[in-house]
């Protein structure tokens, strides 16, 4: 079997800049998360259903499953680590919490991630909004509802 | 969206911590990404595993050479079934005869049963290597005929699957209570249904099972990383298996992914990661795929229930029924057939049925495994009552809510013995529909239906009402086998303070998202006077916190009852323990004692008071010149027992399970008569679980378990085809609800405390799934008038309420009236 070539990915990932020779072949998701260490983005599927590894590259929302490592070289990456301050919740970590918007968590990271987008994008969205910007992140424990409310309580 | 609670039946606390929807515990970390989910564990040297799988549903297997992948650079090694079985015992059987005497190893042995069944392991440097390296191991197949239809598993001409036990039959037996021949004579009008049909579906927890596996030589003990939601169980299933002592297997989770029961049953690739770790002689990191979880792991039982008659009385009141229930296990008996005796928790449903009989049948088909899915066998009994109701309804001209509101156990029949002894312990039944449909405006539906039909769309309004049974008591299990040793039931919690004070809690259970570590905290912040930010609930189970009992883990709605109750005695011994230290140290009597703010105090004297501080860092460091009779540790354990008995094997009789959550939702649909498309155009979900300690993590169970049952009616689904291939591996082709697809929902709650718990509590995680019930009688409720077809599976697509549109005839001659 061929080895897989490597090459150096530079990237920064929440305002920290890291260097890694990474396989050619490697998800972006598993760069994160394996090279990275950087757990806090999750694995749902194998097929981009889900959402679980939402990240934000270069300001747009990527799901980190359907990209390679090699091409996010030279990117901004944002990932829910990032989002609270020095361990202080943003809003709309603690209206996620507020709202009783996560159970098991393992969602919540990229549902995050999607919603962040979403508000940057459209700072008032409405309900229909908010569930369009959400579509593409599976929750099996909360039926969404309540994650509906997360966002309407930070939505200006 | 808004929520609607029955506020006479609802006492707010006035103090303190229990019935507050204080936010969750654990949201802090897992809004920030700091959970440690099973795949977020590393160790050094770690390999990653990867397992090779069947691409048949049934086929020898003439051979097996992993010698190409093991020659790669970064492969550690493999493992093969043959290594398995020389390794290993087969695991122990749940069942009698003939499913007992089935061989089931951790990989296949000799044959493959289904698509996606573990044939070799292969662990290499990186997950891309091991599934690289498991593409060059060569497994010769012998292709054998395949049985996917559990109606076709006994024919004479069937393939076998398990030569072993002689055919396809698994378990069987025969259930009757009451005088049901007394009740058919007795009958104004019996009310025949040929064939009802349960679908096969899980809930997908978003996390994936996986391990993280080391072993310690020296010691002879794995340590294993997991998402296993019942440690108690693998444990008995792996021990013998592997022939250690339970204490060698040390089971660790914090954060798990979601679980909803189909985490239980992982147990074969623990054995195959342990065995792997002890090979390799390094960790073992298992991370099944999502296609992989699809493929192989935990389906909800499909059923059949077959030549139903009910017996009704002339003005709607039901006598009786018999039915025969034909269960699909799939492959192998992973859990089952347990699922033959947990539907009994609830063998009327919510009503009055007295005669009762059924005939339960579990095949294997070559299908992956079932085992249990949240609501497990009781779900599938509940919606064949539920179906039953609505269909004996229709067929008689009588009103669905009319119906229920005759036949539904009344309030002041609680606590009801049902005709198999089990003990419904409270409940409302009656007020709940009530509350349901006030909050769907059912009044008004009529001219809701009328405005439907002028947007030339059909609307359809159904029910469905369904308990929540919780805390099993593990003796039915003899129901099944009367050799198996399993009874009752247990949990256990430690609570103690340590030198600076600080209160920690230690559970056995594994919670998957339903906030433990809050409300136990609840519990014990209101016995021991403090805040919930003072108590410390440490985060997952770990069998090195001797917290954990043979039953422990999170399953079958029951932390309310078993885990809370472990807590709040754990928490009384160390109050108890707060005070005779305070009484030496203060020099007052127990009696003149309170616990507050923090100290323990003489209540008259709130000044002469000592903090915890004094009292962990006295007992813990500062010990000199304590009386010597003083027996405080400040350390305290405490198994929680529910009081159980025995259940009577012979007459299959007696109390399955301690508390009934009950739940009651209504549906109401707008289905277009050309393509048979629906949406659910409102909703309502109403639960009473007896106290709750959060109700707004009660209320998030119930929002969930309703999103789970939408799903499954609409959309999801296990389907084969006639060869056995899974047509539905992933989330493109297994869709479950996505935000736009959520109706609006309006729940509600009333509180009938359970007589039977310290706490009033009732486990309620898994939520009955009325949901389904409700979905397919709105479905058949729209279609009245419009070929009057009869709804006869769980699962209801678009194209097939476009079928029952097409040709409501098909479904009308599965029904008949005598």
């Amino acid at each position: 079997m061929e080895t897989a070539s490597s090459q150096p990915v530079s990237v920064t990932v929440n305002g920290t800049s890291y260097e890694r020779d990474v396989e050619a072949r490697k998800l972006l998701i598993h760069f994160i998360r394996d090279d990275l260490d950087l757990t806090g983005s999750h694995i749902g599927c194998d097929t981009g259903n889900c959402g679980a590894c939402s990240v934000i590259v270069n300001g747009t929302l990527v799901k980190s499953c359907m990209m390679l490592a090699v091409q996010a070289d030279g990117a901004a990456i944002e990932t829910v680590e990032g989002l609270a301050d020095n361990g202080e919740l943003n809003a709309l970590q603690r209206a996620f919490s507020e709202q009783h918007a996560l159970q098991c968590g393992y969602c919540t990271p990229g549902m995050l991630m999607s919603a962040t987008a979403l508000l940057r994008e459209n700072p008032s969205p409405s309900e229909a909004e908010i569930k369009k910007g959400l579509q593409g992140n599976i929750c099996r424990c909360t039926g969404y509802w309540n994650i509906f409310e997360a966002v309407k309580a930070v939505a200006k | 969206m808004s929520t609607t609670v029955a506020p006479e039946k609802v006492a707010v606390p006035q103090k303190g911590w229990a019935g507050r929807s204080v936010p969750r515990k654990e949201d802090k970390r897992l809004v920030q990404g700091d959970g440690v989910f099973v795949d977020d564990v590393k160790r050094h040297g770690m390999g990653y595993l990867h397992f090779v799988r069947s691409p048949y549903a049934h086929a020898h297997i003439a051979s097996i050479d992993v010698s190409k992948a093991e020659e790669i650079g970064g492969v550690y090694g493999t493992l093969t079934g043959e290594e398995v079985a020389a390794l290993t015992d087969p695991f122990f059987q749940i069942s009698s005869a003939p499913g007992a005497n089935i061989k089931d190893y951790a990989l296949a042995v000799g044959k493959v049963r289904y698509v996606g069944e573990p044939v070799v392991a292969v662990v290499a440097e990186t997950r891309e290597l091991a599934r690289d390296a498991s593409e060059l191991v060569e497994v010769a197949y012998e292709p054998l005929p395949a049985v996917t239809d559990a109606r076709r598993a006994q024919d004479e001409d069937a393939p076998v699957l398990h030569e072993d036990a002689g055919g396809n039959l698994m378990w069987t037996g025969v259930y009757e209570w009451g005088d049901v021949d007394g009740a058919f004579a007795e009958a104004d009008k019996v009310v025949s249904i040929s064939e009802l049909h349960f679908h096969r579906f899980n809930s997908t927890p978003l996390e994936t099972d996986g391990a993280v596996v080391e072993y310690n030589r020296g010691v002879g003990q794995w340590t294993i990383h997991c998402n296993n939601q019942f440690p108690g169980f693998a444990a008995i299933m792996m021990g013998p298996a592997i022939g250690c002592g339970l204490d060698k297997l040390r089971f660790v989770t914090q954060d798990i992914g979601g679980g909803f029961g189909n985490k239980i049953t992982s147990h074969p690739q623990l054995v195959v990661c342990c065995l792997l770790a002890r090979k390799l002689n390094r960790p073992i990191n298992w991370t099944e795929w999502r296609t992989d979880f699809h493929l192989s792991m935990s389906h909800g039982n499909e059923r059949y229930f077959r030549d139903t008659e009910v017996a009704v009385a002339e003005d709607g009141t039901l006598l009786g029924f018999r039915t025969k229930a034909l269960d699909d296990a799939g492959a192998w008996l992973r859990y089952e057939p347990l699922g033959g005796v947990i539907w009994a928790q609830v063998v009327p449903g919510m009503y009055r049925w007295r005669h009762v009989k059924l005939e339960f049948t579990q095949v294997a088909t070559n299908k992956a495994p079932v085992s249990p899915n949240r609501g497990y066998s009781r779900m599938q009994h509940l919606w064949f009552t539920e179906r039953v109701i609505d269909i004996v309804a229709h067929e008689l001209g009588l009103d669905p809510v009319e119906v229920r509101k005759r036949n539904y156990v009344r309030a002041d029949e609680m606590p009801y013995t049902t005709p198999n002894g089990c003990v419904y312990d409270s409940g409302d039944y009656a007020q709940m529909l009530d509350v349901a449909l006030g909050l769907v405006a059912y009044d008004s539906l009529e001219e809701r239906r009328r405005d439907a039909e002028r947007r030339g769309k059909l609307l359809g309004v159904g029910i469905g009402s369904t308990l929540d049974s919780g805390t099993n008591n593990f003796g039915q299990s003899r129901l099944i086998n009367p050799e198996l040793q399993f009874s009752g039931n247990n949990e256990v919690a430690t609570v103690k303070l340590d030198i600076f004070g600080e209160i920690v809690v230690t559970l056995g259970t594994t919670p998957q998202g339903q906030g433990h570590e809050t409300t136990a905290a609840q519990v014990v912040a209101d016995i021991l006077g403090c805040s919930i930010d003072d108590v410390h609930v440490r985060a997952g189970h770990d069998d090195y916190w001797n917290s954990h009992a043979g039953f422990s883990g999170t399953y079958a709605s029951q932390f309310a009852v078993t885990g809370l109750t472990a807590v709040k005695g754990a928490t009384e011994l160390l109050a108890a323990e707060i005070r005779k230290l305070g009484s030496v140290i203060l020099g007052s009597p127990e009696e003149a004692l309170e616990l507050a703010e923090g100290t323990v105090r003489i209540a008259d004297n709130p000044e002469a008071a000592l903090p915890f501080m004094a009292c962990g860092a006295i007992i813990n460091a500062n010990n000199a010149g304590l009386p010597e009779d003083l027996d405080v540790t400040l350390n305290c354990r405490y198994v929680y027992r529910p009081p159980f008995e025995m259940p009577d094997v012979e007459r299959k009789y007696g109390n399955l399970t301690l508390t009934y959550a009950a739940q009651v939702h209504v549906a109401v649909i707008e289905v277009d008569p050309e393509t048979g498309a629906y949406e659910v155009v409102d909703y309502a979900a109403v639960d009473d679980c007896g106290k709750r300690i959060n109700p707004q993590i009660v209320e998030g169970q119930v929002m969930g378990a309703t999103a789970q049952a939408i799903g499954a009616a609409m959309h999801e689904i296990f389907e084969y085809d006639e060869e056995g291939n899974l047509l539905t591996p992933n989330f493109y082709d297994y869709h479950v609800p996505h935000a736009l697809d959520m109706p609006p929902l309006r729940t509600g709650a009333i509180e009938s405390p359970s007589p039977f718990t310290e706490l009033g509590t009732k486990g309620m995680g898994e939520g009955g799934g009325a949901g389904i019930h409700a979905i397919c009688a709105a479905v058949q409720d729209a279609l009245r008038g419009h070929g009057d077809a009869v709804v006869w599976d769980s699962h209801n697509p678009y194209h097939r309420v476009w079928e029952l549109l097409q040709h409501p005839e098909k479904s009308r001659g599965r029904v008949s009236v005598s």
